[in-house]
């Protein structure tokens, strides 16, 4: 893989200053679980909202499915297609250069849209201890701010320091999970945990189940990120496969214990509305200890995401403007730091002004929207991949077993998140595919014009098979 | 479109060589992806044209009673902070979940019809991209 990415820099014309290769697994690790385990703080409630505890559980379940599908046709194809931008490259090489600037988009968004939320919780979260503290009616924008200027600023800085970080924050944050579960002695029923009078019966039958779906997804959305590092990792086919798998296997386990540990202190129709839910079911709890544990998980965790996300959103900004599918200004390395400040600092200013709304079910609604596009797209990828080079035509780094039935199940789950979606948030669902579609038109008849057809493909392929 | 790609299917054709954008042309780029976030995206939140479907409806007398919590339920709604009356404005909100059959079939043909359109253009793209490249 590191031949590769070799051949990928050779080919370009131009000489360019390369990403820094620094990264191992546990960096890999911490970006993946970094970006979603805040869904394990925030944000996975609001499928509660859609579905009552019960429906929640069991629509995290079919999207847990969705996420080993998500998984297996990821590996298969990010372990033979490696560099910056993840399944963007991705689509480049096996569907065409407009495909690729959607999934670079999508990407951008869903990280962007998640950072949005990350700083809007930490500003929540800050308002409501200052609250408990008796200084009540601060104004998070601040802090919205302060989180994501100080976020950029680090990934400004350089990307070894910025994972470095990540990695430390996201362990204090997941441990955080589990002072819960055993401080509320999880293992004994009754004690401080009450499912027995709390959990109801499905509040919306079967299509609350259904509808639950969306926000189910955010028990899970970003773990694909782990590929966006491709390119500065230290050995692709060792640290993407080890980072991703831990990461999936941390986030069940954390998905699990959190559900159970709040859905047992929470009423669930306040439970499906809250910002800060692992704050609020440890005021529900009532022990100042873990209260102070829950509010520097979620600090950190909101922290170690947005982090994550900064880093994303701006290398597949940046990874569009090198192969100038947007302005090429954007494509600018740093020359000191090696990292690809225009993006990071042009994306600060659209992750606040989402920030500034407060409405967090809505902004993280377009992440989850722009991440099942991804997803849609991956499982169509899938097929074409196996068509245009057939086994044993390419060196591929893993083959993952049951094709096309991993792709199939994918696509079909995401046609019932769509439709999960359009139960309760059909006129979000229409305005973002308004923008990709608007987005679309202005990248084939305009933007188009400016990219150069042959450095597209750089991987050392033969011909595919049907062009 | 079609002045400026030369196609490229033969051996000996030269490379397609995309004009070079200037300063004014990138920024007026960047304005219109920004106008278009914006707009499409940012708008419609602040307006509150993509808030969620629901509905409020309270009973009459609001007790702990009347909106159904028991014992448990009520002593946790306390440690929350919360009275009868404000623990109503969570109880009470509910989502509509009504399938209108028009506006499902027209959502299904603007997500189906944007991956048509999509994958259609970009393989129309990318066979000029592998011309080039195994020409």
């Amino acid at each position: 893989m590191t031949d590769q990415n070799t051949t990928s820099t050779e080919s370009a014309p131009e000489k360019r200053i390369s990403l820094l290769t620094v990264l191992g697994p546990a960096h890999v690790w911490a970006l993946g679980v970094g970006i979603v385990l805040v869904g394990e703080y925030m944000g996975y409630n609001f499928s509660i909202g859609k579905g009552g505890a019960l429906g929640s559980l069991i629509s995290c379940w079919f999207i847990g499915l969705l996420y080993t599908c998500v998984a297996m046709v990821d590996s298969e194809v990010s372990a033979t297609v490696a560099s910056a931008g993840g399944q963007y490259s991705q689509a480049k090489h096996i569907v065409g250069p407009l495909m690729a600037f959607n999934v670079g988009l999508y990407l951008v968004f869903a990280y962007t849209m998640l950072e949005a939320a990350d700083a809007l919780v930490v500003g929540d979260l800050m308002v409501e201890a200052a609250h408990d503290f008796g200084f009540a009616g601060l104004d998070p924008k601040p802090f919205v701010v302060f989180t994501i200027a100080i976020l950029a600023w680090l990934n400004y800085r350089g990307v070894f320091m910025t994972l470095t970080v990540n990695f430390i924050i996201t362990a204090v944050a997941f441990v955080a999970i589990f002072v819960l579960f055993f401080a509320a002695q999880g293992w004994t029923p009754g004690v401080a945990l009450h499912h027995k009078e709390l959990l109801t019966k499905l509040p919306y039958g079967w299509l609350g189940v259904v509808a639950a779906f969306q926000f189910a997804i955010w028990y899970y959305l970003g773990i694909e990120g782990t590929c966006q590092a491709a390119e500065e990792v230290r050995s692709v086919s060792r640290a993407l496969p080890l980072g991703t798998i831990t990461g999936m296997m941390t986030l069940l386990i954390a998905a699990t214990v959190t559900w159970y540990c709040t859905t047992g202190l929470v009423p669930w129709e306040y439970l499906g509305v809250s910002i800060i839910p692992q704050y609020d079911a440890a005021r529900a709890f009532g022990n100042p200890i873990v209260k102070f544990v829950m509010f520097i998980g979620t600090l950190f965790s909101s922290l170690a995401s947005a982090n994550g996300t900064i880093s994303d959103a701006a290398r597949a900004w940046f990874a569009m403007a090198r192969d100038r599918y947007l302005p090429v200004w954007f494509g600018a390395v740093h020359p000191k730091y090696r990292t690809p400040y225009r993006s990071i600092v042009f994306l600060i200013p659209v992750a606040i002004s989402f920030g500034f709304t407060g409405l967090l079910d809505q902004v993280i609604t377009f992440s989850i929207l722009s991440g099942l596009l991804g997803y849609t797209f991956m499982s169509i990828n899938m097929f074409k991949f196996r068509r245009q080079w057939p086994l044993g035509t390419i060196r591929r780094g893993y083959v993952h077993p049951f094709h096309p039935f991993p792709a199939i199940t994918l696509f079909l789950l995401c046609c019932v998140t769509y439709f999960a979606t359009y139960l309760g948030y059909g006129m979000e669902l229409l305005a973002l595919m308004t923008f990709y579609i608007a987005a679309s038109v202005w990248f084939h008849f305009h933007r188009y014009k400016y990219v150069k057809r042959g450095d597209q493909f750089t991987m050392a392929w033969p011909r595919p098979q049907g062009y | 479109m079609a002045k400026d790609f030369e196609p490229l299917n033969g051996q000996g054709k030269q490379a397609y060589v995309p004009p070079e954008q200037g300063a004014g042309g990138q920024i007026f780029d960047t304005i219109f992806l920004l106008v278009m976030i914006y707009c499409v995206l940012l708008l419609p939140l602040t307006l509150g044209i993509t808030a969620g479907n629901t509905v409020v409806k309270k009973p009459e007398t609001i007790t702990w009673e009347t909106l159904g919590q028991n014992k448990v339920m009520q002593a946790q709604w306390e440690k929350l902070g919360m009275t009868a009356e404000d623990a109503s404005e969570y109880i009470c909100t509910h989502f509509i979940y009504k399938i209108e059959p028009i506006s499902l079939a027209f959502t299904a043909i603007v997500i189906i019809g944007y991956f048509v359109l999509v994958i259609y253009f970009a393989g129309k793209e990318y066979q000029e991209v592998i011309n080039e490249k195994f020409q």
